[in-house]
């Protein structure tokens, strides 16, 4: 039940993103010039967080999701240099290109150009953070268990 | 439809595809750590990311075929420009824990104070970066 739900989440994602104008990289940069701003997708995101606020509402009463499994652990408070260096890295990216990754694997399926080399490198990217962290974790907490 | 009513709409169902995909499997709706985790796979996380990726290129495919002008392309970037952009994206989100759906759909709803901080720091060297770059740099 749950691969289904996940395809037709994803499905509906894309057509949402689409409607929204996120998909058209020139109005993301737009919403972020702050000169000549253009806040269309300022209420994509009022739309998104009024249903998504509703939802999480509707967690709150309920012990499961409807098709089995848990929900996921509430988020950690812990503000970090981590978080907010990632999120500043992000934004450049976002600045430069307009795309985002939501909106990046809908206009990969499209066939969009700048997706064809956006969606690669930004796999290189999370692959190179996968690989940075795991010498880190292996720096920060060496190995406890003894070698057999 | 004017075009704020189509936005307001657009994040409607992008907020009923992150709700469906909560209330019925109990998973998070943040893109970049749905493929992040494609990239690391575990048992019984891989088939359902995969298809929610699935969804969202096959989407795109449909999207191309009924409504080919949702993907109005921007101003030509050089292709160095988009490789530095991408790898930014991709290490950002991971080192961040979350893009745009993930932080600030996702996390912001929720109130989650790091969703939240994330969200204000993404958006505020978004709005830097275009900044320098079309007024500064005089990039379209």
């Amino acid at each position: 039940m749950s691969p289904i739900i996940a395809l037709l989440s994803g499905l509906l994602f894309a057509f949402g993103l689409g409607l929204a104008g996120m998909t058209a990289p020139a109005r993301v940069i737009g919403f972020l010039d702050v000169q000549r701003w253009d806040p269309s997708l300022l209420f994509t995101m009022i739309g998104a967080l009024i249903v998504m606020f509703t939802a999480w509402r509707i967690r709150a009463r309920r012990e499961r999701p409807l098709a089995g499994g848990s929900f996921p652990a509430a988020p950690p408070a812990k503000l970090d240099g981590r978080l907010v260096g990632g999120a500043a890295l992000f934004g450049v990216g976002w600045g430069l290109s307009g795309f985002c990754p939501g909106p990046l694997l809908v206009s990969l399926g499209a066939g969009v150009d700048a997706a064809l080399i956006l969606v690669p490198s930004m796999l290189v990217g999370m692959g190179l953070h996968q690989v940075l962290e795991g010498r880190r974790r292996s720096e920060v907490l060496p190995a406890t268990e003894p070698p057999l | 439809m004017t075009s704020f009513l189509q936005s307001l709409l657009g994040g409607a169902l992008i907020g009923l595809a992150a709700s469906s995909l909560l209330l019925l499997s109990g998973r998070l709706a943040g893109v970049s750590g749905i493929v992040a985790g494609l990239l690391q796979p575990r048992q019984g996380e891989t088939l359902w990311r995969a298809l929610f990726v699935a969804g969202m290129v096959a989407g795109g495919v449909a999207l191309a075929l009924l409504r080919p002008a949702v993907f109005q392309p921007a101003a030509a970037r050089p292709p160095l420009v988009l490789v530095a952009a991408g790898v930014l994206i991709g290490f950002g989100t991971r080192l961040g824990s979350g893009c745009t759906s993930g932080h600030g759909i996702c996390g912001v709803s929720r109130l989650s104070r790091r969703s939240i901080v994330a969200t204000a720091t993404f958006m505020l060297t978004g709005a830097a970066t275009v900044f320098v770059s079309r007024y500064l740099l005089g990039a379209a």
